[in-house]
């Protein structure tokens, strides 16, 4: 099956979120050819200009609310883990809106992938602040520039107990690819920060192709190394931004926490209520 | 002296174990044949401060409790002082004589447990045994109810129990009433018996009094029963896991309060547009804001009516009690996936954890079917256009399908649009299945008719109001009208429960009279609206007060 819906894609020419598109494909093509079937996939979307990849792809999913695709997801993991389920969120949608939920996610080592496509800017409502824009951002609702300093979402994953922190950029789409097939087969909390190029709004091509360089494959396990690297750089100050695996490691999930049963039949359930009602007399 | 009816209220500092304590009085009632209703009373904090419950039994169904009590059973000298005015003149006062001074029969609580080497939580035994005997109960009524309603250390228990009741003596008979005994329950216990009786797979909540208890009732039994229970960050994420679930073909359910369901509302209007069923709990409680969480409510009707942007259908109901709330719990659930839509079962706090006697053998089994989609049939389309509005379902994994639910208007695929005759179309697809939802309830009995059912003035009320107006109804020759279901509003059956009505009082638990209002929609006009919101419920002495000054 085609990939590609028939829907006609809106983004702008150029736009960061091609590149994801293409990965994403490339990856559940290359899964499909191993042993996850395609139907197995679920995309869930959070609103705005990325979870537009909700309608672009041939991919079973839950096009939700804005901030919301962990919650959803963790309810469709508990309905049926063999779903193997996407998170497709933005950094308005999941680092303001939906926050407690990405710390949730995390927290809970929640069997998922969550794609961020960070371009630090509110893209769908044109062009706001969002909680990774740098200091001094004049987006449309703050034309003096911003006063915060930015979050940095490895950081604040690494405290949260994600079991899988990488970051990609789109501007480095084979190595996104296997950023992404690696989040998809990792048992737990698999987060991908993804510097995603907005053209329009906020088009840091030049900045991030002057900085990126990649993290050795060496050491992922290691928390306080970890730490190193998550520091390097901010999000706002110049300086080496780092792409690749920041952490790794093996810890017990939350459908593992929560196995499904199979159901009792209603002739059991009948007798558990005749039971407990009998006590009751 | 012959009782018909007989009430007792058992009081002492929270933290005393007053509710199991009341539990067990009215499973002894219930034993002896008598319809129960407990009212609990407490404040909200952990310990300290009082709480008291009222039991009372009657010969026929009841909701409500009276000012007036047969027995008081005190824990402290606080429980003397601030009940002793409710006892009847021939009441009998059982207090603990180590912490209360009265008269009465007195029991030595701390020499009991220090003879029987038991700790102080065994303390409500002596009271219980005490109690026993002094109403004139048999033993074995004791023995029979502390056997079930204790799980640890019964033998203990008993002894206690036992010697207490060896020391009192009979003042006064509570005599079996000769009808069969019925179990008794809380309102969270009949709601999550209705939920797993038509195969909940999954429970969310997020606590909150007066449903916090359902969580943990259904965790409890939760590995029995094979279902998951799960207390997420917040009720935003219990509802939207609960319409996860649903997507993924199973069925869930979520339990909360006002301020927990103004959280829940911008996933109610998803489940709307997306077509995912899911089943809300809403125990009412006053208001607004925090307002009194351990008090009572019938305040969120107009809320739960228009719930979420925009119009999308939506079912409603408020059943009034044990045997109500667990039927439609089940039936509820069992609406929302054939239709697909969001559900609220309203209850309140009198509902949630008070108690009162379960019959399920008046309780009607209705089986409702799901439409599921031939899986010979490709492609599968997630939102066909059909006749009912309902379009078949399948659930993921579908080899070679693509199953997308979305919140946007969206084609029959489940994929965006802005297509002005798609929108037009979808939205008339939603709407058609409340027709057929409108249909279906008509046939479900959906309005309650008691009390003198030929009266020509009614008495209009709606969830836990209905066995107090029940009660009064036929006492005072009036004719009961208790909507179950409350939106899709069953047109046929009201009118026809109206039929002959010249003059219509309704009775709340709100400031404004919300059930009045709804019906005035539809044409039905109260001549008066009898309200409380202190957060109590009506006492059957204070409301027939009240009816009468309104009637006459
Ligand atoms: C509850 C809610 N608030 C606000 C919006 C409006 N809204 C749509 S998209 C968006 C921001 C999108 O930013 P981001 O998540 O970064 O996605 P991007 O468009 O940049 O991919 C907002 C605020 C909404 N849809 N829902
Ligand atoms: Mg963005």
């Amino acid at each position: 099956m085609n990939l590609i819906s028939r829907a006609p894609n809106v983004w702008c020419p150029g736009c960061g979120n091609f590149t994801i598109q293409q990965a994403l494909k490339e990856v559940i093509t290359q899964l499909a050819a191993e042993e996850y079937p395609v139907e197995n996939n679920v995309l869930v979307a959070g609103i705005g200009q990325h979870g537009k990849l909700f309608d672009y792809m041939n991919l079973n999913g839950f096009y939700g609310l804005h901030g919301r695709t962990i919650p959803i997801a963790a309810g469709i993991r508990l309905a049926n883990p063999n779903l193997q389920v996407l998170c497709v969120a933005g950094d308005g949608d999941c680092y303001a809106e939906g926050l407690d939920h990405l710390i949730f996610g995390a927290k809970r080592n929640l069997n998922v992938t969550v794609l961020v496509h960070n371009n630090r800017v509110y893209a769908l409502t044109t062009g706001q602040y969002t909680p990774t824009s740098t200091k001094g951002y004049r987006g449309r609702s703050t034309p003096e520039g911003i006063e915060e300093l930015p979050l940095n979402p490895l950081e604040l994953m690494l405290v949260s107990g994600a079991s899988f922190i990488a970051r990609g950029y789109t501007g480095r789409r084979e190595q996104l690819q296997g950023l992404i097939r690696e989040a998809i087969l990792h048992r737990g909390f698999a987060f991908v920060d993804i510097l995603q190029v907005c053209v329009t709004y906020n088009n840091l091509t030049r900045y991030y192709n002057e900085h990126v360089y990649d993290w050795t494959k060496e050491g992922v396990e290691d928390y306080e190394k970890a730490w190193e690297k998550a520091r390097e750089w901010d999000y706002n100050t110049d300086a080496k931004i780092g792409l690749g695996v920041l952490y790794r490691h093996r810890a017990p999930t939350f459908e593992e926490n929560h196995p499904v049963p199979e159901p009792l039949t209603r002739d059991e359930r009948r007798t558990f209520i005749e039971n407990l009602l009998d006590r009751r007399v | 002296m012959e009782h018909k009816e007989v009430s007792v209220l058992i009081g002492g500092r929270a933290g005393e174990g007053i509710s199991s304590a009341g539990q067990v009085i009215a499973q002894m009632l219930g034993h002896q044949g008598y319809r129960v209703h407990m009212y609990y009373d407490y404040p909200s904090l952990i310990k300290g401060g009082h709480n008291f419950a009222i039991i009372r039994g009657a010969d026929q169904k009841i909701g409500a409790v009276r000012n007036t009590v047969d027995f008081l059973l005190a824990l402290n000298q606080e429980t003397v002082d601030l009940h002793r005015e409710k006892l009847t003149s021939e009441g009998v006062l059982v207090f603990r004589s180590d912490a209360a001074n009265a008269e009465g029969v007195a029991v030595p609580v701390k020499r009991l447990l220090e003879e029987e080497g038991a700790p102080a939580v065994m303390g409500n035994s002596a009271i219980l045994g005490a109690f026993v005997r002094a109403a004139g109960m048999d033993w074995e009524v004791a023995e029979t109810v502390l056997r079930k309603a204790i799980p640890k250390q019964i033998d203990t228990n008993l002894r206690i129990a036992r010697r207490a009741y060896d020391e009192a003596e009979v003042k006064t008979r509570i005599s079996p009433l000769g009808a069969k005994a019925l179990p008794v329950v809380t309102g969270n216990e009949a709601i999550g018996l209705g939920l797993i009786q038509s195969g909940l797979g999954l429970y969310c909540g997020y606590p909150m009094s007066p449903t916090s208890n359902l969580l943990h009732f259904l965790v409890s039994h939760g590995t029995e029963l094979r279902i998951r229970v799960i207390q997420p960050e917040s009720e935003t994420a219990a509802i939207l896991m609960a319409l996860g679930c649903a997507y993924a073909g199973i069925r869930a359910a979520v339990g909360t309060s006002g301020g927990g369901f103004c959280l829940m509302v911008e996933a109610l209007s998803l489940a709307g547009i997306a077509e995912l069923p899911v089943l809300v709990v809403l125990g009412q409680r006053t208001g607004p804001s925090t307002g009194l969480a351990t008090y009572t409510a019938q305040a969120d009707l107009q809320f739960a009516l228009g719930a979420g942007q925009a119009d999308f259908p939506r079912l409603i109901t408020a059943p009034g009690d044990a045997d109500e709330l667990m039927a439609w719990a089940a039936a509820c659930l069992d609406l929302t996936w054939k239709y697909q839509l969001p559900a609220i079962l309203l209850s309140d706090k009198t509902l949630c954890e008070g108690m009162y006697s379960l019959d399920t053998s008046q309780m009607r089994h209705l089986q409702i079917d799901l439409e599921l989609a031939d899986k010979n049939v490709s492609p599968y389309t997630r939102y066909s256009l059909t006749e009912s509005g309902i379009s078949p379902l399948r659930f993921p994994p579908a080899s070679g399908e693509i199953i997308r639910v979305n919140s946007h208007v969206h084609d029959p695929d489940g994929i965006t649009t802005e297509n002005e005759e798609t929108t037009k179309a979808m939205a008339d697809k939603r709407m058609r299945k409340m027709r057929g939802l409108a249909e279906e309830i008509e046939a479900m009995d959906p309005v309650h008719l008691g009390g003198d059912v030929d009266a020509s003035t009614a008495l209009l009320c709606w969830g836990s109001n209905k066995g107090i107006c029940e009660e009064l109804g036929t006492k005072m020759g009036l004719r009961v009208i208790q909507p179950v279901v409350l939106w899709p509003f069953p047109e046929r059956s009201f009118a026809r429960v109206c039929k002959g009505v010249e003059r219509m009082f309704t009775v709340e638990c709100n400031e404004s009279g919300q059930l009045a209002r709804l019906v005035r929609q539809f044409g039905y006009a109260s001549e008066d609206v009898i309200l409380k919101y202190n957060g109590r419920p009506f006492f059957v002495d204070e409301l027939e007060a009240l009816l009468g000054r309104a009637i006459s």
